[in-house]
């Protein structure tokens, strides 16, 4: 599915990415941590294609095809799906306009029509049921006053309408209390499928209790120093990123 | 698939300034004009070839007097030649043979305009009970539904021809809410005016249909001048729609209307305005110069709305007001006014507050791209004799790249205790990491400044009647998107 290689990344003058590789199979759980400033973040925007950061070399191959190539429309096209760890305000614009205008602009991609208004209530009332979601919410502007919880809620709620093929979750658990972290870990959990994948860049162990992943990377300094399976979120839970030392 | 390059606001910018004019071309349509040039023969040749009575041609030469001791007025935050009025044509219609009694009958030349407006006569014609008086050059050419509206007594016709057969209405109320004097535009739109619409509403009743008029300026170096007149009597509603375009030109046409709104006792008139009349190149060559007064007369319980959104013309000078005269009266104002390239506008409201428990409220979003300049100036007027009266104002900027510039200018006079007023102001840019998130989504830049623009107008767009929010939102894209469409 992804294939990233030897990828330097950097914003301005200043290097960020220094040399990642990484490999994610269809129907695999990714957890990427590493401490602050480690690049993870950067990670998900050069994925995602925000131009604030330019790639110097390296390569990242999606479905066999070269994912720098595209911009980032296409990629979302095409199944890439960025989970904010920041969710930008748009006021005026209701939630529901918002994902209908995301769908149909995929729809219009591959040649299909609209999507119908009979479909897409449909699919509102099904998602908004996952995630324990007030239907009154898809009227609100979109971001615009909503809680840090709400935030990250609304952005796994349009995960779940977009049905992408590969989605980054940058630290969506952070701003989520106990109840709204399980919430959104079912959410994404009864998301998964053999045909999908996940990369969850997280801080904290606490998510991979509810998600559990198949393979747990560390991000230090812009590269990946070390690979595991859950175990080793365990022991840095434990230990914290001094045993990397 | 090529990466884009970098969507820094510069790129996006050189889009938005990249779109030409959609609506320049002219229509060879022969038109019957006289010399350039104002006089008091000209005056008299205007009220001849209109059939007047003596009584217009007195108001008439009695504003040329006023006007010729006035001066151009230069407070205003814009800047431009100031017109020589001895330039301009000042009477001009195309030549008809006959009047028409049906849309069909409208010269094919005429009709091809409209279409290419994309405005067409028979999608008016299917749009819902839209009553159309077209206004091409300053005379009517064309009225329908004439005969339904006559039915419950509403009458709804060009200015001409209403003061031909309805004078002692026009007679009583002509000149009432925007005296001659009041300023040097109305002073001469009073001396000169062509012609424009009529509309009377009987007491109680409802107008059953949006009222609609187009006006578009078509013979080169013609100035126009509009005169509007809407009466509604106690207890009735009307809705009216004006919708404007203009062709290109490298001459500057100047445009001086005078609308008067009248709403008697528990009587409401709402007045929409698309506007999107020529605004020059790209270079702030041509455009068209607009200098509008536009106020209603608000009578005991009276409601007046004011919705406006302005895309166009190179200079617009336009403060559509309220004189809240009776008590429990309102009045509102829900502006969107964009600016590009090097359009300067200078519009905003004034809310004139007489009667106790009156309440108004301002709405005005203003949307600067390009090098232009756009500034909101608004008078909130509390009389002491108004008590217990309350306005809100709000007074949003959003800046599109940082050559453009954006200016409030608020003017908040009470004159006693009891009344309450609030303004709120903001200013905002469109952000990158916003069209990054919608691009993240799926959504094009193109679409997502659309997205993110109709929402910021929301509020005002959403008091336009169905239609006509339709159009505006087309004008929007055409005037911020460049390559949309």
């Amino acid at each position: 599915m992804l294939e990233i290689k030897n990828l330097k990344a950097q914003i301005e003058d200043k290097t960020i990415l220094n040399g990642v590789n990484l490999k994610v199979n269809k129907g695999e759980v990714h957890a990427i941590m590493g401490p602050n400033g480690s690049g993870k973040s950067t990670l998900s925007s050069v994925i995602a294609g925000n131009e604030d950061y330019e790639v110097s070399s390296g390569s990242i191959t999606y479905e066999g095809d070269d994912l720098l190539e595209m911009a980032p429309e296409e990629r979302s096209h095409r199944g890439v799906f960025l989970s904010f760890q920041y969710p930008v305000e748009i006021p005026g614009l209701s939630v529901s306009n918002f994902i209908k205008t995301a769908i149909n602009e995929k729809r219009k991609a591959f040649g299909q029509e609209n999507i119908s208004a009979k479909e897409l209530l449909q699919l509102f009332k099904e998602k908004c049921e996952l995630l324990n979601i007030d239907k009154e919410y898809l009227s609100r502007s979109l971001n615009e006053g909503f809680s840090g919880g709400e935030k990250k809620r609304n952005e796994i709620f349009q995960m779940a309408m977009m049905e992408p093929k590969l989605s980054i979750l940058d630290e969506t658990d952070s701003g989520l209390d106990i109840d709204a972290l399980k919430i959104v870990a079912n959410g994404v959990n009864s998301l998964k499928s053999s045909s999908n994948s996940i990369i969850l860049i997280t801080h904290y162990q606490r998510l991979l209790n509810y998600i559990v992943p198949d393979f747990v990377h560390i991000l230090k300094d812009g590269k990946i120093v070390m690979s595991g399976d859950k175990s080793l979120a365990q022991k840095l839970e434990k230990e914290g990123y001094s045993f990397l030392n | 698939m090529k990466i884009e390059p970098k969507i820094s606001e510069d790129i996006l910018l050189d889009e938005v300034t990249s779109k030409e004019y959609e609506y320049g071309f002219t229509t060879n349509i022969e038109s019957e004009k006289i010399e350039k040039g104002l006089n008091e023969d000209v005056i008299k040749f205007i009220s001849k070839k209109k059939n007047e009575p003596d009584w217009m041609l007195d108001f008439r030469l009695e504003a040329f007097k006023v006007w010729k001791e006035m001066e151009e007025p230069d407070w205003a935050n814009i800047n431009y030649p100031k017109p020589d009025y001895q330039d301009i044509v000042y009477y001009c219609a195309p030549k008809q043979k006959k009047k028409l009694n049906s849309l069909d009958d409208l010269d094919p030349e005429m009709k091809r305009t409209f279409d290419r407006l994309g405005i067409s006569i028979d999608e008016q014609k299917r749009l819902a009970n839209v009553a159309v008086d077209i206004v091409m050059d300053s005379v009517s050419v064309a009225t329908s539904f004439k005969e339904k509206l006559a039915e419950l007594g509403i009458i709804f016709c060009p200015i001409s021809e209403a003061i031909q057969k309805y004078p002692e209405l026009v007679k009583k109320y002509i000149g009432t809410v925007i005296p001659v004097r009041d300023n040097f535009f109305s002073a001469l739109n009073s001396a000169v005016f062509s012609d424009g619409s009529f509309c009377y509403i009987p007491k109680g009743t409802e107008c059953p249909m949006e009222l609609s008029t187009y006006f578009r300026i078509n013979e080169a170096g013609t100035g126009q001048f509009e005169r509007t007149l809407v009466i509604a009597e106690e207890g009735s509603y009307v809705s009216y729609l004006e919708g404007c375009t203009a062709p290109m030109r490298d001459e500057n046409q100047l445009h001086a209307a005078v609308v008067e709104l009248v709403a008697l006792d528990s009587a409401e008139i709402k007045y929409s305005t698309v506007q999107n009349w020529y605004p020059g190149d790209k270079n702030g060559k041509g455009g068209v110069f607009n200098f509008v007064t536009k106020r209603g007369i608000c009578h005991d319980n009276a409601k007046i709305s004011w919705t406006q959104v302005e895309t166009g013309s190179a200079v617009t000078w336009k403060y559509p007001s309220c004189v809240l005269k009776g008590k429990n009266s309102i009045g509102e104002f829900f502006s969107v006014a964009v600016t590009n390239n090097f359009q300067q506008a200078d519009t905003g409201t004034k809310m004139v507050h007489l009667g106790e428990n009156s309440k108004s409220t301002i709405i005005a979003k203003g949307i600067c791209a390009g090098k232009s300049n756009g500034s909101y100036r608004g008078l909130v007027k509390i009389a002491k004799g108004a008590k217990n009266s309350r306005n809100f104002s709000q007074c949003d900027s959003l800046l599109m790249g940082d050559k453009c510039g954006s200016h409030t200018f608020p003017y908040i006079e009470v004159d006693n205790k009891s009344s309450q007023v609030e303004h709120e102001a903001t200013t905002s840019k469109i952000g990158e990491d916003q069209i990054f998130y919608c691009n993240q989504r799926g959504i094009g830049t193109e679409e997502a400044v659309a997205l993110i623009v109709n929402g910021y107008c929301k509020e005002v767009l959403n008091k336009l009647p169905m239609e006509f929010a339709v159009e505006a939102k087309k004008l929007l894209e055409i005037s911020l998107e460049g390559s949309v469409g």
